[in-house]
This record gives C-alpha cells, structure tokens and sequence, in this order.
C-alpha cells in the first residue's frame, strides 16, 4: 500500500506509510527543520497526506501535548513574565503551533489541563481564545447566549471613545471623541492585551432595572439630567469640509476668496458673514446653516469665442462649500495645504458638542442597546436609602426574554468594585465567581444580592419593590439623533419629475408608497388620497379637437395648439406632472397619447 | 304562511328558516313582524357598503398574514400522511392558476362497503397506476435483431395480478410499429419495418418505460388511511375522472387539489368551491385567520371567465379594461404598444389609473358624484 503526498494540491510522490509519514512531518516541524506555517493532513479515507503551505489558511495557536503532558511548562512561563523569551519564541520551538482546519482534524485537543490522556496531541491555549478581540471584552461572557455575545461586540464596536490621540491634528471624516471616557471597573484580560486603557470607549456609571412612567419601554432608557450635567455621554462630532482650487482647460482656476457680488449664484451677503479675507472661515466661528465655510468661485462653465466680448469676471460661477440642511458647530481647525496635484486645498475641521438628548443610542457591554427615552432632572429620579441616584434606568423587560445574565453580573461586580476600590476580572470563563462578590458586597454592608431600598424621587414614597442597582460600564453608540433628525413640509424638487427629492441629505419626503396608497383606498379616502398626491400637479393646457398638449405664449398672452394652430378649443386640466411627463414619453415612442375631454359634472 | 313570504325577497332563505324554526308556533303575527323587521335591519346593516374597497381590503387581508406564513414548502404531518406542497408556495400555485402541480393529490372516498377497510389493500393497488418499468427489471436493445428486450419481474407481476400474456396485450395494442412477442418470461419488441436506426430504437425503449400498464393512469403512490370510522385512499397524483368511474369510489366525496381537473370534470363552480377550499386550508394549516368572504371574492374573480383564470399577467389583469391598469402591473411596454396599435380608449373607472393622473379614485368618498339639472332654455 502506497499513500500520496499532496503539496499544495499537487501530487508529490509517493510514500509507503501515509500516516506515519505526516506524524513525521510534524515532528519536524516541532524541531524547526520545516517551516511552522507548513500544516500536514493525512485523510483515512484516502489514505494520503496533504501538506499545505499557502497563504489564506484559518489557522489557530495551540499547546503541544507529548505523552499527555503540555510541551509549555511551568518554566516557559516563568521566563516569559520576566521578558526572557517571546511568543515567536514558544512558536519556533515548537510548544506553540499553529494549526488549519484541516490539521485539526487529525488532532485531539483538550479544553483543559486536568483533562489530558497520553491520546491528547494538543492542549488549548484558554478557552478564550474561542472569542475574537470585541467578544472577549465582554465581561461575564460566558454566563450569555451566543447571540448576545455577538451583538455586545458589535455594539462595542460603534462606541464613541478616544479613538486616537492625535485625533486634534487628523482630519477625519466624520469622527466622535467622548469627552471623559474611564476604563472599565470590570474588566476582561483582553482590557490589558489590548490595553484598552490607552483608548477606552465607555463610562462607569450607576445603573438601576426599574421602570419609570413608562418612558422606557421597549429598550428605551432614561436618564439623569444631573449625570448629563456632569459629563455622562458627552462628546464631540468632526467633520471636515474641503475644497481645492482646481484647474481647468485654458489657464482657468478656481479662486478661494470672498466671491464678488457679481458672480453668478451669489447668495447674500450675510451668509459670507465669517469669511475672512482670504475667503476661509476663521477658527472658532460659530456657525448656522446656509452659513459659508470656505468662499469659492469657479471659471464659467462653457467657455465660447462670444464670452470673449462679455465683461470677463461677471461671468464666474459661485461654487462655495456652505454648511448643509441642519448642520451648525463651531470651527475647530483651518488647515491650508496643497494636494496631490499641487493645488491650493483647504480643508476646515468643524467641532459639533453633542449632550446626550432623547433619542441618542446608548448600550452595555451585553448587546443592550437602547435609545434615550426621557431626561429625568436629578430631583425627580428614585434615590437608595444611602443617597445613591442612579444615572441610568434600564427596563427589567429587556432581560428574561434576552437572557444576558452576564448584564445583572457586571452590576454587582461592578457596584463592589466601585465600593472596593478595586478593578474586578470578568474575563469569560476566567471571571471572579459570583459568590465571592455577594460575599464581599455583604461585607461592605449592602445585600449581597445587589437589591436596595428604593423611593420614588418625586413623592418619596418607598417602592413597595426592592430594586437591583449596581455599577455598569456604559457606552455611548455613535448613532445619534443630531444626525438622523429630519422633516419636511415644503422643500426641493427634482427636475424631471417635480415630485420632491429624496433622503435626509436633499432636505426629501417621505415616500407615500404603493402599500401605504393602498392603506388610503381602503378606507375610502380618495379625496384625502389625491390631497396626498398633489406634490407634482400641473395644470397642462390641452386641444380639445385633437387632444394634444396645447402651448401657452406667455409674451402674447394667448394659448395655441401645435396641432390645430391659433383657433383650436383649449381648456386646462389638473393632473400630475408624472402624467404629462409619460404623455411626453408616449410621443417621443411615436405614440399618439389622445386626451379625451369632458365636464366633470 | 303569508308573513314569510313576505320577507322572501328581504333576507336570505336561510334566515327564515332560521326563524322559523326558532319561534314557537303560537307566535302572535305583529311579534313575528317584529322580530323578523329586526333580522332585515341586522342583515341590511351586515351588507358590505357602496364604495367599499371590497378588493383591496381582500387583498391586504389576505396578504398581511401571508407574510407571516412560513416558506416551508413541505411537510409531513404524521407518518401516515403524504408529503405536500403547504404554505406560501401552494397558495401561490392556487392564486397563479397554475396548471400543472408540484404535488397533485387525490382523496379517495370510498362507498359502503368497501370503506370498511377489507381488501382495502388490493382497492388501493388497483388504483395505483402501472407503467412497464414497475414490473420490468430490465430493458436492453438487441441491435441484431433490432429488437428491444424487457426482462418481466415475476414477484411484482403476482403483486399486481399480471400475468405475461395480458402485458403483452397492451404494450401491442398501444405500439402497432412493433411485433410484441412472448420469450420465456421476457418481452420481445422487433420493428415491423427494417430501416430503423438504433437511435430510434432508443428512443422507443425510453418510451415504453412508462407506458401505462393497469390501473388509474397518474397515481403514482396509494395510501390506505383510516379516518373516522372509516378507510379511505389518499394518493399522490391525480386523476379525478378516472377514479370517479370507478364503481367502489364514492363520487360525491371524492376530490383532488388540482383544480384545473374539478374545472374539466366536475364544472366551473365546483372549481371555485376547490379554490376556496384549498386556499383556506393552507391559511388554516399555518394557524392564520383570515376571513373566507375575502378568499370567497379571490376565488369568484378567478371563475367569473367561466374558465379557471390565474392572477397573472396572462389571466385575470389581462381582462382589465383599462390600458393604464394593465401596463401598471407587469410589462407595462407590451401593453402600450398593442393598446397603440389598437388605438384603445381608458376611461379611467379604475382606481390605479386614477391615481396615475392625480384625480379622485372612484372609491369611497370619490364615488358620489354631483349631477346638476340643467335650467331648460326656453
């Protein structure tokens, strides 16, 4: 019996004892003869070997095990915390190694120490590094459903933070700094490894679960207006606005200057009201909509030999970059540099403070994502027996049905650490054990199960229901009202179609769609329904002999068809711009569309 | 007694009957007045409005569930049971007017004694249809000869009650180019004529494979069920015609879910009946409530043509009067053009047209019009 070797997927040769020989591959990979990023797969059913090398190959690290003992000793760790040797070191020597998913298949690996039998060849690292990066900085992880651990890192993710530190001299599109972020009180050992320390992301706040008028349904929270007042959530929104002096065919430039008032589109004088003289809003400005940032004009468009004789400079475009529908701030940097192509460009970073306000996204570490339901000054909110007024109230209805229990941990971890002094470890599956912390809680002199005496801030009554209430890390999320706010009455239309334009951006509607028209018949509101459509009527004129849109002269003050000529019947009639748009469509097919008139009544 | 006859034209049949039945026989003529008065007013104020969207509010009310229904197209629901096409792929079906199904299906009723459930076994395999592969273990070409061979499988012949000859009766009634002819438990075809190509000899035996045999023509699986004090034959493929000439089968219980087949057998409003039918069970099977009226409406629309139409471009949108309506469904180009060629005229009664051109659908408060006499002249 022959077994095939497979190298990269290529036949290789062949060798006498397929299963055999991959062990031996192995081994010397152990002793740094072949290469670690090699991984062997020897197949029972093919009885053959396959040996991979290529990149793009899902590989992760384990422990060797010999005869049932980890290559890695006691040893190896020693010398690792006083810095003797390094990972890479571990790798080369073969007591780490890196294996595929295929490699794995011939493997047996255990979870743990105690578990390992001379049939083991691996042993894993942690049971953590089954997590990735956001994952891992859940805390209590391991106390969850997959699904909440999956949204808890995804919501991490958006958090608003110190993202760098040389945020002030970058020019980020569309970045947030929270202004007085904290590290956690309970951490995970990934807050370490990545030393989330350098650009932590949330805030440690007090966290009561009750419900309160109903303003927090439905994942919604609420609020302390004196949290807010102290910091919480607070947090600043940049954004650059840019613009270039470019070049055109024939020596023609763009101009960053204060436009002059005969350039075509000027718009008024007061909306250049923060430029300075070199056409740039000066640093600190505190701007409104409509306001200009950066004064720009551009070179006419269609240059012809007949402009040559207008009077030269009437005829630049005014091509400035204004602040947009609903954006206001404060400028925040003007930075004047060349681009690539060694034009002017100046790019101006505007500063927006946000205070957290109804609607603004916030969340734990547990995928409990909710939005600010209500603001709550400090005097009306429920306070413990000892004084203690929570910042933030979570609805207890987010819980059972969710089943994040590793949320109603972090609570008490995090109510004895900050009662403590401590930091405390929530890394999944390596967590401080909830006993302990009831233990210690009772110690410092409050229920061990996290529960207080509460009253109604408002009356003072007592709650006839203890209430839990600890200390949580809290994340504002990068979704904020401030940039989704958006209404409409009246406003822009598109060209073709007169109806209005669409999206938050174009100042749009909000589309009545075919379901919701649907909604408008079956209540029988057809006069109401047609109110709803009447954002692009027209009055067209029409020929009643050959019903055909008729032409209205407005220079001579009379109507003709183009059809019947002068002495045609024209009468004019309502209907959607959409309409005459398809009639012309009809007729640009070759289509005679015939309009039929007759009297309503 | 004259005061019903009275209300006869007033309130459905039913109701009288209804009350009929419900007074006592002493009633006194001015209480009956009364009381049947009140059945007028509470049928009068149950009747569906002028201007009433019936449609569309068919349409949302049939369509909102929908989209919870689940897209899981089969299901057994218990061993004994087949496995059939459920959910939203079946209403589809149904609503489309599909004429060929994914899962046809018979529920066979039998009369008196037969339902009792002797020979229960032997019924359904008479009905389950044969085709020469069921009984052949194997076909081969005899190029020499150009013959076809078909090797007979005795135990499944028993199965069945064929015996070799009376197979080879039909397959040589059905093929009149072949000489059929009986070799020692195997079938013999050789071509009449000499020129024959092996290709057409090919083709021939890929044909008789599922030449049919014995039994309903279409069935391809029986299954025996008890139901209620009774046995009857549920099978997979259908041939209502067929097994309603049988003389064990109980016609006036007997159906099948193809609905183009109660359309080509049983008429026009039985059809309708099995639209509806269909229709709701499915809605019911997923645990929707949806009111029958609504499916009722689907189902009259569908049948109204005197022929089963789908609610498809082809079926029922194409009967719309209204060029507008038509080309707002699907292919708006094609009916353009024609409506061009044909010069078609809209009169704009619809509601889709209406809201094209921005005026009041004629639904609801859009309905009423205003009409003026006009001053005479003279």
């Amino acid at each position: 019996m022959m077994g095939e070797v497979y190298t990269n997927g290529k036949f290789s040769g062949s060798v006498d004892d397929a299963r055999q020989f991959a062990q031996q591959v192995r081994e010397e990979r152990r002793k740094g003869v072949i290469p670690s990023n090699v991984n062997v797969h020897y197949s029972e059913k093919l009885d053959e070997v396959q040996i991979e090398s290529g990149r793009g190959r899902a590989r992760r690290p384990l422990i060797a095990v010999k005869d049932g003992r980890p290559m890695l000793t006691e040893r190896h760790i020693k010398q690792l915390e006083k810095n003797e040797i390094s990972w890479s070191d571990l790798v080369k020597q073969g007591i780490i190694e890196f294996l595929d998913a295929a490699e794995e298949e011939n493997s047996f690996i255990a979870f743990f120490e105690r578990d390992l039998t001379p049939e083991h060849t691996h042993l894993e690292i942690s049971p953590l590094v089954m997590l990735g990066l956001a994952t891992s900085l859940v805390p209590y992880g391991n106390f969850n459903q997959s699904t909440r651990l999956n949204a808890g890192s995804k919501n991490q993710k958006q958090a608003l933070g110190f993202y760098a530190a040389n945020y002030a001299v970058r020019m980020d599109m569309d970045v947030n700094i929270l202004h007085t972020p904290q590290v956690p009180i309970v951490e995970t050992i990934m807050n370490d490894i990545s030393r989330y320390e350098k650009h932590p992301a949330g805030q440690n706040i007090i966290v009561a679960i009750m419900s309160y008028k109903g303003y927090n349904m439905e994942d919604a929270i609420i609020l302390n207006q004196g949290s807010i007042d102290r910091g919480f959530g607070r947090s600043s929104y940049f954004r650059p606005s840019v613009a270039e002096e470019l070049r055109y065919a024939g020596g023609l430039i763009d101009e960053i200057s204060i436009p002059d008032k005969n350039v075509k589109g000027y718009k008024s004088e007061k909306d250049y009201k923060y430029l300075e003289e070199d056409g740039i809003i000066y640093p600190e400005a505190k701007f409104k909509e409509g306001d200009v940032v950066i004064g720009k004009t551009s070179p006419p468009r269609f240059l012809s030999s007949l402009d040559e004789y207008n009077l030269a400079s009437s005829t630049r475009r005014e091509s400035s970059v204004a602040a947009k529908h609903g954006e206001q701030g404060i400028v925040d940097f003007v930075l004047i540099t060349e681009s690539e192509e060694g034009n002017k460009l100046i790019q101006v970073r505007v500063r927006d403070e946000r205070v957290p306000e109804i609607g603004d996204k916030f969340t734990s570490r547990h995928g409990q994502k909710g939005v600010v339901g209500l603001i709550v000054p400090q005097a009306d909110m429920p306070f413990s027996a000892s004084g203690i007024v929570p910042d933030l109230i979570f609805s207890p209805h987010g819980i059972p049905s969710r089943m994040t229990i590793s949320h109603l941990i972090e609570m008490v971890a995090g109510k004895v650490g900050s009662l403590g002094g401590r930091k405390i470890n929530g890394t999944t599956f390596d967590a401080e054990p909830e006993e302990k912390l009831r233990r210690e809680l009772l110690e410092l002199g409050f229920r061990e199960d996290g529960f207080e005496t509460m009253y109604n801030g408002q009356t003072g009554e007592i709650y006839r229901a203890r209430i839990f209430i600890g200390n949580m890390y809290y994340l504002k999320l990068k979704h904020m009202v401030a940039n989704k706010l958006h209404s409409r009455a009246r406003g822009p239309i598109q060209l073709l179609t007169r109806q209005p334009t669409e999206g938050r951006a174009k100042e749009g509607g909000l589309r009545l769609g075919e379901m919701e028209k649907d909604t408008f018949v079956a209540h029988g509101a057809s006069l109401l329904l047609k109110e709803r459509f009447d954002s692009d009527k027209t009055t067209v004129l029409v020929c009643e002999g050959c019903g055909v849109i008729a032409i209205r002269d407005e220079f001579r003050k009379r109507s003709y068809c183009p059809i019947c000529g002068d002495n045609a019947e024209i009468s004019g009639i309502e209907v959607s711009y959409a309409f005459k748009l398809i009639l012309d469509e009809f007729k640009s097919l070759g289509i005679y569309p015939k309009l039929m008139l007759e009297s309503k009544y | 007694m004259s005061i019903y006859a009275e209300y006869a034209n007033k309130i459905p049949k039913r109701v009288i009957d209804e009350v009929k039945d419900g007074v006592p026989e002493s009633i006194s003529e001015s209480k009956l007045k009364k009381i049947l008065d009140e059945c007028v007013r509470e049928y009068e104020s149950s009747m569906v409005e002028a201007g009433e969207a019936v449609g569309l509010v068919s349409a949302e009310s049939i369509g909102e569930p929908g989209t919870q229904m689940t897209l899981n197209t089969f299901h057994f629901a218990g061993v004994a049971e087949m496995n059939v096409t459920m959910g939203l792929p079946r209403v589809i079906e149904i609503l489309d007017g599909r004429k060929s199904l994914t899962t046809p299906m018979m529920e066979i009723y039998l009369k008196k004694p037969y339902s009792k459930g002797e020979n229960i076994r032997k019924l359904a395999l008479a009905i389950k249809g044969t085709k020469l592969r069921d009984v052949a273990s194997e076909f081969s070409i005899d190029m020499a000869e150009n013959a076809i061979r078909v090797l007979l499988d005795k135990e499944k012949m028993k199965e069945i009650e064929l015996t070799e000859s009376s197979i080879g009766k039909s397959v040589q009634k059905s093929i009149k180019a072949y000489n059929v002819k009986l070799e020692d438990g195997m079938l013999a075809l050789k071509s009449k004529s000499k020129e024959i190509t092996l290709n057409e000899l090919y083709k021939m035996k890929e044909k008789i494979k599922s030449m049919h045999l014995a039994g309903v023509k279409g069935v391809t699986q029986v299954l025996p069920v008890r139901r209620e004090e009774e046995y009857i034959i549920i099978t997979a493929g259908s041939n209502l015609k067929d097994v309603l000439e049988m003389e064990e089968v109980d016609a006036t219980r007997t159906t099948t879910n193809d609905i183009f087949e109660i359309e080509s057998v049983l008429g026009i409003e039985a059809a309708r009946k099995a639209i509806i039918d269909e229709v709701f069970k499915v809605i019911e099977s997923q645990g929707l409530n949806v009111d029958v009226r609504h499916i009722m409406l689907v189902a009259d629309t569908m049948c109204t043509s005197g022929s089963v139409r789908g609610i498809t471009r082809y079926g029922i949108v194409s009967q719309k009067s209204s060029v507008l309506a038509r080309a707002s469904f699907e292919t708006p180009i094609k009916h353009i053009i024609n409506a061009s060629l044909i010069g078609e005229v809209d009169y704009l009664t619809s509601v889709v047209e209406n809201v094209m051109i921005n005026q009041p659908v004629p639904i609801g408060t859009g309905l009423p019009k205003l009409r003026m006499k006009k001053q005479n002249e003279n």
